[in-house]
């Protein structure tokens, strides 16, 4: 393990750029810590520390000195690897004659800095749809292959963080190119720094840092240790399938709808949910038609209409397939569970509703019948 | 031409008595004739009296309703195997629908008083005979009601 | 069978060969990939995406001979925005196509059984690869029984074909209608009616069954009334369908993707599903 003192930071964005990459990084903008581009270390958001709670989400600046003092920002990387809107192919003639044609430029090469556990988690997921599928997603798949990634632990976990219940979380144990955990200590500001990968470790060994001494190393372990500490939420997943797949007729989603607005956020914000729906376009009389593909939600009525009419007129039966698909369908389809625990649903639901109450509250209304029989 | 030669055995053989005691079928068949129509030949009429209980052999029955604007409407057929009708069995024993042959059908027509009175008479006859009925009934319901559903109709 | 592609959401080129008005809303497309016979080899069952210049994209069933792939047939109720301008296309005309996707109807498997088929409506479009292939395998099969229920006599697909069908004496069609227009002088009632008086051996015969769910569903339990077991009963579902390969999420139908996993499904793995509202 190496150590990358704070003013050394830049040289290792220097480094990612020098080799192509466009840098991707958390920035507070707008009251909110969002991944977007970055030029210098100084982009991060120094300071910046995030409040979550059930629907409600602020940043304050403690004053203090560290960047990566947040919890999972609004945005999630699916934003790089599949953009909200994307023009899938351009078709040029019209209903006697045309030809399509699929703009094909070399994927953006993206070095994302910051990444948390939970957020590879979710990478992890979407590799397991877009790229080990049947069909994989040319696109995403050219994309995520070029990524490079510098993960870094969290030491601030939020209060709608869950991670470690589902298995993703706080501490970073595979899927980067580089892991630092940052360290603000006794007047220092440094990052231990660990090679995941070839490419990883070429980019370390040309930053020439020296060996992480006992003291440092057990520091960073502290950190971890600490965000492991302060995540006092947990979900209960045992049986959690057989509680979900019981639960199609129960009454419980019945009020969960009464407060979902069907805005859609939780899936927007989710690092995991894929949806997404194809728009034609035709400008008038231009001959030329185009195909994008664009984000969608499982919370809309139209998500679900054939000729006459929505199959999930209901918010309760659009509410009960986001949550099983999440935590037993998805399971079905891949294997795994759809839902990483970073709380972002919880965060930006302008309804306050809570994912692991709700599973909570079904689980307990399952054990009520059961004991009633 | 009414008759019942052999109509012991083609009670027998009918699918809707089927497991039914071979001696009750003996005095069914004392009150049992047999019966055919050519098509367009009306088997009864909307109002008259439903005096027999009548099992079709073969041949296509449809039940209409006669609407002074739409004329007959043809709400259901049935082929061989099947019962045509209950009136007989519920007063005041009058049929509520016309019944016309569509292809040459026969039919055992069973006497709808007489078997009334056997199943008073003989409440083990009775049961058998109003079981049968009464899946009947289910048959025809479950299947009115999934024709009620216009299920092909487009929905708007 | 299937093959990944480089870019999957990309339509080829078809040009319509031949349109015919098949009822009052629906009609078939005979159409040919453009600039040469390349045939579109698919499986009986399975489903294309077609594109209609500018307007959109909508799953549609292929109704053809799978003997004959050169030419691609699909059947197609006018109902949206996409379908109502498909069918004003005419001959020499182009659409784009995707596929063909989905599972197929279990064809080998069915081999040395009765065949059942139970269809209402449009239903028979996606069955009909399935009675051609059947028929030119006659031999393969016992029984083959059409079970075909439509809204009125007016109503009824490929009404030539269906005569000529009935013409043989290889191959047993019943017909019934919900409704009884003009001089209509079949079977009035719902098609589940026709299944307690087809002639098959239920303990072994394969049922292909497709139409509105509730159809599917009633046709189900007669055929488990005369005796057929579920895991010999297949059922062809629908649900919105945007990309057809498994990665936009909206045919999910509980755990399956319609698109992949269907369309065409083994009656008892889905049954469970089946029975639950707004799935």
């Amino acid at each position: 393990m190496e150590v990358l003192e704070r003013a050394e930071l830049d040289g290792l964005l220097n480094e990612l750029k020098r080799r192509g990459y466009r840098l991707i990084g958390p920035r507070a903008e707008r009251g909110a810590i969002v991944y977007d581009p970055v030029e210098t270390s100084d982009d991060f958001p120094a300071g910046w520390q995030d409040e979550h709670q059930r629907g409600v989400y602020r940043i304050q600046n403690s004053g203090g000195n560290a960047l990566f003092d947040h919890a999972a920002g609004a945005r999630a990387l699916k934003h790089f690897l599949i953009p909200p809107r994307r023009l899938l192919w351009r078709a040029h003639g019209g209903d006697s004659d045309f030809t399509v044609e699929t703009p094909r430029s070399t994927p953006p090469h993206f070095a994302f800095i910051g990444v948390r556990a939970c957020e590879l988690h979710a990478l992890a997921l979407q590799d397991r749809i877009f790229i080990h599928g049947p069909q994989p997603d040319p696109e995403y798949k050219a994309r995520r292959e070029q990524a490079f990634i510098v993960a870094v632990n969290c030491h601030r976990p939020s209060g709608n963080c869950f991670c470690a219940s589902v298995g993703s979380g706080p501490a970073v144990t595979a899927g980067y190119d580089i892991l630092l955990t940052e360290v603000v200590d006794a007047g220092r500001h440094y990052f231990t720094v660990a090679a995941g990968t070839v490419r990883g470790q070429e980019v370390v060994e040309v930053l020439g840092l020296r060996s992480a001494e006992a003291g440092e190393e057990a520091v960073a372990e502290a950190v971890l240790q600490e965000a492991e500490t302060a995540l006092t939420r947990q979900l209960d997943l045992s049986g959690l399938r057989e509680v979900l797949l019981g639960a199609a007729d129960s009454s419980h989603w019945e009020s969960v709808a009464h407060k979902c607005m069907a805005c859609a956020n939780c899936t927007m914000t989710c690092p995991t949910c894929f949806c997404a729906t194809v728009e034609d376009t035709t400008p008038l009389g231009s001959g030329t038609a185009e195909r994008w593909r664009v984000w969608d939600s499982c919370f809309t009525t139209d998500f679900s209409y054939i000729h006459g009419g929505a199959v999930r007129k209901t918010g309760a039966s659009r509410y009960r397939q986001w949550l099983t698909h999440k935590f037993a369908s998805w399971e079905d389809q891949f294997g795994t569970l759809g839902c990483v625990g970073c709380g972002r649903c919880i965060t930006w639901c302008p309804a306050g509703i809570d994912i692991v109450e709700e599973l909570d509250a079904l689980r307990r209304k399952r054990q009520q019948k059961l004991q009633a029989v | 031409m009414v008759t019942n030669v052999g109509v012991k055995e083609m009670l027998l053989e009918h699918e809707f008595l089927r497991g039914l005691d071979p001696e009750w079928m003996e005095k069914l068949a004392e009150f049992t004739y047999t019966d055919s129509y050519y098509p367009n030949d009306y088997l009864f009429r909307a109002g008259e009296d439903a005096d027999r209980c009548l099992l079709i052999r073969d041949g296509n029955v449809a039940l209409e309703l006669y609407d002074p604007r739409r004329g007959s409407v043809t709400l259901d057929t049935l082929s061989g195997n099947k019962v045509l009708g209950w009136s007989w069995l519920i007063p005041p024993c009058k049929w509520c629908f016309d019944a016309r042959a569509l292809a040459l059908t026969r039919v055992l027509a069973i006497n709808g008083p007489r078997l009334l009175q056997l199943m008073e008479e003989d409440h083990i006859l009775g049961y058998a005979m109003l079981k049968r009925f009464a899946f009947l009934f289910a048959d025809r319901l479950h299947a009115a009601r999934l024709q009620l559903m216009d299920m092909y109709a487009p929905l708007r | 069978m299937y093959a990944p592609q480089l870019e999957p959401m990309a339509p080829r080129l078809y040009r319509i060969q031949r349109v015919r008005r098949e009822t009052e809303d629906t009609f078939t497309l005979e159409i040919a990939q453009a600039g040469g016979a390349v045939p579109t080899r698919f499986a009986p069952g399975q489903f294309n995406m077609l594109y209609a210049f500018g307007v959109g994209e909508v799953a549609i069933s292929i109704s053809g001979n799978p003997g004959t792939p050169e030419t691609l047939v699909h059947t197609t109720r006018a109902v949206g925005v996409v379908t109502n301008a498909m069918s004003h296309l005419k001959p020499g005309q182009v659409l784009g196509v995707r596929g063909p996707y989905g599972t197929s109807w279990p064809i080998r498997e069915a081999e040395g059984n009765d065949v059942v088929i139970v269809t209402g409506g449009i239903g028979l479009a996606p069955l009909r690869p399935l009675i051609y292939h059947v028929l030119e395998h006659r031999e393969r099969y016992g029984k083959v029984v059409l079970l075909y229920g439509t809204r009125t006599p007016e109503d009824i697909l490929y009404r030539r074909e269906i005569e000529q069908w009935r013409g043989r004496f290889d191959l047993e069609v019943l017909i019934t209608v919900d409704r009884a227009t003009g001089h209509w002088r079949g079977q009035v009632g719902v098609v589940t009616k026709l299944i307690s008086r087809a002639p098959f051996d239920p303990y072994n015969t394969t049922a292909f069954v497709c139409g509105p769910e509730i159809m599917m569903n009633y046709a189900v339990e007669g055929l488990q009334k005369r005796g057929v077991p579920s895991d010999h009963v297949f059922v062809s579902m629908e649900r919105n369908m945007k990309c057809a390969i498994g990665l936009c999420g909206h045919c999910q139908f509980g755990p399956t993707f319609i698109c992949k996993d269907g369309p065409v499904f083994q009656y008892d793995k889905v049954e469970r599903l089946l029975a639950v509202r707004e799935i």
